[in-house]
């Protein structure tokens, strides 16, 4: 009973402080009877407290997808042939590997750092730019990692679900995330002028061409296949990232490298100890 | 006090334990198909994934294709076990004509999306890797290539719970498809005065395209 009032009492104050923040679109979602446990239970496992907000949200940047971003991204697919789209995601994705490392090391992956700095080293040079993904060939394959990945393994919770103008599906950990990345990045800082701020719009633009054009079909299939396509994106969003945490925090590769004398493994028990 | 407390509780909980156990044994000695091997799904994934790319990759026409693999997920889906799960808890709640309803109309739908999409998979290779026992269900995880794509890693969860071993979800990159299915139909139910006719009104609509 005190558990479920004091989060009704943190409910309402979260969603009081959407509604200042949001002014009047701030709508959140009506709780099911407290004697419906099952129901209950669900709404709590949805965590979807701002569900009207976050659909009107997404309404509109549907809207915007339709007449902008999803004709942009199918042009861009098929205008350019698949090895350039390559070319193109691979060099965005090496502009992306300083933040992916500086997150490795907050979260004391040293292997994971290790591949993520050689990916920038090879991949800059010998890759000649980042155009090709010479790395992986190497043995230094890519994965993801950020600033919300970061503060989960950190242990902070997700938080309720958002759904975000333009940004799309997101938390109140996720989008602090996003804000901290953004920071982290090198490119953020470096200089100012019209050149820079002219290729800093390109690089966002094409990044938003090549993520978008890379998810054309499967999210047109959730669109038309789903009763629900808000319920299933929030499905599917929250289900990938948690497996790119799982994987993330599942990663404990040992740092010693493998032609390194084996000492890990005493023959004798406690011959490691002197 | 916490000195005789300790003690007490590691002894009920001891206890609790042992009941706990028994009450496993007394399971797992009844209905002996319950539990699979990982060494049999491991094989079972490998003959199907065979099966999908042998059907997929092969000369015949799309709609023999569609016939094939159709056949293929009758026989090694549990489509009734999914079926029950992406409802949770309104099956329990559904008459016995809505609960037959749903089922066929369930079944028809997830054919008509794997068929459906034939073609997309044409040049597919799928590796068996590993596989892990999750609870009483038995997880493959493979490796599937597309042409110009990344290589993705799918896990098979596989059930003996109907007697013989069986696919119960398809894991993608991390994203169960019947857990994403429920939380479509549990959504659209909550939206819909959680009433199961609406539902069922909406999946005879998908099943009509």
């Amino acid at each position: 009973m005190p558990d479920s009032s004091s989060s009704r009492v943190s409910r309402n104050w979260f969603c009081a402080v959407s509604l200042a923040a949001l002014a009047s679109l701030a709508a959140c979602a009506t709780p099911p009877a407290a004697n419906d446990q099952e129901a209950v239970a669900e709404f709590r496992e949805t965590n979807d407290p701002l569900e009207p907000t976050n659909r009107t949200f997404y309404a509109i940047n549907n809207g915007l997808d339709v007449v902008i971003l999803r004709p942009l991204a199918t042009a861009y697919r098929a205008a350019l042939p698949q090895p350039v789209r390559n070319s193109v995601h691979n060099v965005l994705n090496n502009f992306g590997n300083p933040v992916t490392l500086f997150n490795d090391m907050f979260e004391a992956k040293p292997r994971r750092a290790g591949d993520t700095l050689m990916r920038l080293l090879v991949n800059t040079t010998v890759g000649v730019g980042g155009i090709f993904d010479v790395a992986t060939d190497w043995g230094w394959p890519a994965h993801d990692n950020d600033a919300g990945m970061t503060m989960a393994l950190w242990g902070l919770p997700d938080g309720p679900y958002l759904f975000l103008p333009v940004l799309g599906p997101s938390s109140p950990r996720e989008a602090t995330g996003f804000g901290v990345d953004y920071a982290l990045n090198p490119t953020t800082w470096i200089g100012r002028g019209p050149t820079v701020n002219a290729l800093g719009y390109a690089k966002t633009g094409l990044g938003a061409l090549d993520a978008r054009s890379a998810v054309l079909d499967d999210l047109d299939k959730v669109t038309s296949q789903a009763l629900d396509p808000y319920a299933t994106i929030r499905s599917l969003y929250r289900q990938h990232r948690q497996s790119q945490i799982d994987d993330a925090r599942a990663d404990n590769r040992a740092t010693v490298p493998a032609w390194f004398p084996a000492t890990g493994t005493p023959s004798k028990p406690g011959a490691a100890v002197k | 006090m916490k000195s005789i407390a300790m003690p007490l509780m590691s002894l009920q909980l001891g206890r609790r334990h042992v009941l706990l156990a028994a009450a496993g044994l007394a399971l797992t000695s009844g209905p002996a198909a319950a539990e699979i091997g990982v060494d049999e799904a491991t094989k079972f994934i490998d003959a199907i994934t065979k099966q999908l790319m042998e059907t997929v990759n092969g000369p015949a026409e799309a709609a023999a294709k569609s016939q094939k693999l159709e056949a293929i997920i009758e026989a090694h889906v549990d489509i009734e076990a999914v079926a029950r799960f992406c409802l949770g808890r309104f099956w329990r709640g559904a008459t016995p004509q809505q609960q037959k309803s749903y089922l066929d109309l369930f079944h028809r739908v997830l054919v008509n999306n794997i068929t459906g999409r034939v073609g997309e998979y044409q040049g597919v290779t799928i590796v068996t890797n590993r596989a892990a026992a999750r609870e009483s269900d038995v997880a493959v995880t493979t490796t599937v290539t597309r042409p110009n794509n990344a290589p993705n890693r799918v896990d098979w969860l596989v059930s003996a719970e109907s007697g013989k071993p069986k696919v119960i979800d398809v894991i993608a990159e991390g994203t169960s498809l019947r857990l994403t299915q429920r939380n479509d139909y549990l959504s659209y139910l909550s939206h819909n005065n959680n009433d199961l006719q609406a539902l069922i009104d909406a999946l005879r609509q998908q099943a009509g395209k």
